[in-house]
């Protein structure tokens, strides 16, 4: 069992979890993903570190609640145990001398882009940072961006509640158009990705984006994260989840995303009568 | 080899039988397809000892160089003949810590029972079906009374276990008869890996599975499971950090091959084993009590000729599927799944769909509505020895499905070799090791599909056995260094 050492509610829906899980921590590097379950029941699902601590053995990641697993997640707090933590894995985003970056972190998105930014800024690269909402209530980690020695922080929402009004590619366009960026990263919905990717492109400025495809096992066995790079399959979780955005078929991502739509609104609602929150 | 002689040797008293060889039991079709409860439930006791007794009890009994683990075979029959039943487990558990999961699953028809002197002019005695029913019989037994085999005195090393499937369970047990300590390490929630995500229940209870690696437990094994060597550890650091003398790799099957055609990702495209993962791991067959969820298609075409293919077919029909085709580019006669499989899908309604070639998955709105298809016919034989399928001509036409299940066996899987550079794999990403299943990496060793690609429970077991002989000559001293 794997204890929950920490636990925040960062908006309505969107929560942040700690756990105590040392061989993870000691490990985990920034990008890279772990498998959980809640009890012996559950499924298994993926989640981006949003955080950890390889001295006190604790790994945290970043949740919205949208399914069952998610929505059981956000009724545990410090005493709870999950019946499994499993990582580090999925390849570490590169973040060695990359230049001149812009990380784009959209909605939930924003958690893996803390790490991100904060290991690309460690290691010497001169990091933006785009933040995304659709709202103030949904924006995450402002604070804790503003702590990074990144160059900017610039702060996006769609109805102006918080920063500027507009999407993320507005400033993401005027970076790549003044000639100042060498690479890009976009990590959020798919969405998201895509249109990064998509103005990126016009450019030539690189884009890497962080994909989360379904997966079962995460380890390698059952190709349910197949995602298509290039035109070639490739596996979320053993080759990526970084791949190159100018590559990956959002279009497919996004209906493969789709599957269990249905089954998991029956499951969700199905857990919501039972529940006490009555969300 | 050695002398066949058919004459009674060490008990003159047995007379054996000359009986027709005993069918085992087996739930009606219609109704097991149904369901995921066992399909074959097992001789009475009445019905082994009829069986039993159609041994000869040569005096050179054949049958044990059949078996890839060496089971004093000859001798267990003896034991049921004799009424010894816990005598007689100790003598599989002997050489096979896993009796009543082989009894189920090995193909005993290649093996023992080819090597039986009774084939030679008829039906060979059901080994097979008398493992199982002393496996059984053992199990049935409270623990404490159950068999527990000799472990060895403690030797004072260390060694991990990578990976809790047949090789792994087999290499594990074989090291606590040597007397060395053991810990597996297994990267799911559960162990027993493909016994427990692959294999379907109604073939393979995990029950049954869960209490044979029980008795492992016993013997002192230590069980880590959520452990994914290559990522929570790598193998240096077993061996550097961790404590540990000597690593055996059992890391089992990888990535999952697809057939390279149009729309294989489309929604409800499955490879066999995301497929049976989730029923058989993560029980989809009973969401939403289970939270995963799994497409329950109404017509599903399974790609494959092998025994996934068999397990992925009946899964699907016992989902609910109307109409379930197996589609195999070989005939029949080709395929590479046992015959008992074969026959017990045709028996539940599965239809074969033979020499047929999928060229591509229609869809629409992402989903599968199609698989185009060609008709093929066989030629020359080839590098298999089997005859090779050649394309007929316009021939193509298309099979009515709304899933596809893709199960044409898997490659390597790349953790491990990522994170261990000096660690030494083939061109396709298995690991290479001799005979002994000794890698180039001092204190490392491999053994079951890691090493050899996809094969059967049992090769895996025999791989893990002969690498824990080889791993306790190296702690020893012979080689070490």
């Amino acid at each position: 069992m794997f204890p929950v050492v920490h636990q925040r509610q960062l908006s309505d829906s969107v929560f942040e979890m700690g756990v105590h899980a040392p061989a993870v921590a000691r490990k985990a590097k920034a990008g890279q993903f772990l498998m959980l379950r809640v009890d012996e029941h559950g499924e298994r699902i993926p989640l981006t570190f949003s955080d950890w601590s390889a001295e006190e053995g604790w790994v945290r990641f970043i949740f919205m609640r949208v399914g069952k697993t998610t929505h059981q997640l956000s009724h545990l707090g410090v005493g709870d145990s999950l019946a499994d933590v499993v990582g580090p894995l999925g390849v570490p985003t590169h973040v060695e001398g990359i230049g001149r970056v812009a990380v784009v972190g959209g909605g939930v998105g924003a958690a893996v882009a803390y790490p991100v930014a904060r290991a690309m800024a460690e290691a010497g690269n001169e990091v933006t940072v785009i933040l995304g909402a659709r709202n103030k209530a949904l924006l995450i980690l402002e604070d804790e961006f503003r702590a990074l020695p990144i160059r900017e922080l610039i702060v996006m929402t769609d109805d102006g509640s918080a920063g500027e009004k507009g999407l993320v590619t507005a400033p993401l366009k005027q970076l790549c158009e003044s000639g100042a960026l060498d690479h890009s990263m976009a990590i959020g919905p798919a969405i998201m990705m895509k249109f990064c990717s998509a103005t990126t492109k016009e450019f030539g400025v690189p884009i890497t984006v962080s994909l989360n495809p379904i997966m079962v096992d995460g380890t390698g066995m059952c190709g349910a994260c197949r995602v298509s790079v290039d035109g070639v399959t490739k596996f979320g979780c053993v080759d990526g989840p970084d791949f190159d955005g100018h590559a990956v078929d959002f279009e497919e991502l996004m209906s493969r995303q789709r599957v269990y739509s249905d089954l998991e609104r029956e499951a969700d609602a199905d857990f919501s009568r039972e529940c006490s929150c009555h969300s | 080899m050695p002398q066949l002689d058919e004459t009674p040797a060490e008990k003159p008293r047995h007379r054996p039988s000359r009986a027709p060889r005993t069918a085992m039991p087996e739930r009606d079709a219609l109704e097991r397809a149904r369901d995921f409860d066992e399909v074959s439930l097992g001789y009475s006791e009445e019905q082994a000892l009829a069986e039993a007794n159609r041994c000869i009890q040569c005096k050179n009994p054949t049958c044990i160089e059949g078996c890839p683990v060496n089971i004093d075979i000859k001798s267990f029959i003896a034991r049921i003949i004799d009424g010894e039943y816990a005598e007689g487990v100790a003598v599989l558990k002997e050489r096979n810590a896993l009796p009543a999961v082989c009894g189920r699953v090995c193909p005993q028809e290649e093996q023992c029972e080819a090597s039986c002197v009774l084939a030679r002019k008829g039906e060979p005695v059901a080994i097979g079906r008398l493992e199982r029913w002393l496996g059984d019989f053992d199990l049935a037994c409270d623990l404490e009374h159950r068999c527990a085999p000799e472990v060895g005195e403690p030797t004072g090393t260390r060694v991990a276990v990578v990976g809790s499937g047949p090789a792994g369970l087999a290499c594990a047990g074989e090291l606590r008869r040597l007397g060395h300590a053991v810990t597996v390490f297994e990267s799911l929630h559960a162990p027993g890996g493909v016994l427990t995500y692959g294999i379907p229940e109604f073939r393979l209870p995990k029950a049954i599975v869960q209490a044979e690696i029980e008795m492992l437990g016993v013997m002192g094994v230590e069980l880590v499971t959520d452990v994914v060597v290559g990522a929570t550890h790598t193998l240096d650091e077993l061996l550097a950090e961790e404590g540990f003398d000597a690593v055996f790799v059992g890391s089992g099957a990888g990535l999952p091959l697809f057939l390279g055609i149009p729309g294989e990702n489309l929604n409800g495209v499955y490879s066999a084993n995301e497929f049976l993962t989730r029923v058989n791991l993560m029980k989809a067959y009973e969401f939403p009590s289970y939270d995963t969820p799994v497409w329950r298609g109404r017509k599903v075409a399974v790609v494959g000729g092998g025994n996934v293919a068999m397990d992925a077919a009946r899964t699907a029909k016992r989902l609910g599927a109307e109409e379930v085709f197996l589609v195999y580019r070989r005939s029949e006669e080709e395929m590479p799944a046992r015959r008992e499989e074969v026959h017990h899908a045709r028996q539940e309604g599965i239809e074969f769909k033979m020499l047929c070639s999928p060229q591509e998955i229609v869809g629409h709105d992402g989903w599968v509505t199609g698989m185009v298809a060609t008709r093929m016919e066989l030629g020359e034989p080839d590098a298999s020895g089997r005859r090779a399928p050649v394309c007929v001509m316009d021939s193509e036409f298309v099979i009515d499905c709304d899933t596809v299940i893709v199960a044409l066996g898997t490659r390597s899987n790349p953790l491990i070799a990522q994170t261990t550079p000096d660690l030494e794999v083939t061109a396709r990403g298995y690991i290479s090791t001799d005979d002994s299943g000794a890698t180039n990496k001092p204190g490392v060793f491999a053994g079951g599909d890691i090493v050899t690609g996809s094969a059967t429970v049992i090769l895996a077991m025999g791989a893990g056995k002969k690498a824990a002989q080889a791993i306790d000559g190296w702690l020893s001293g012979g080689s070490r260094g």
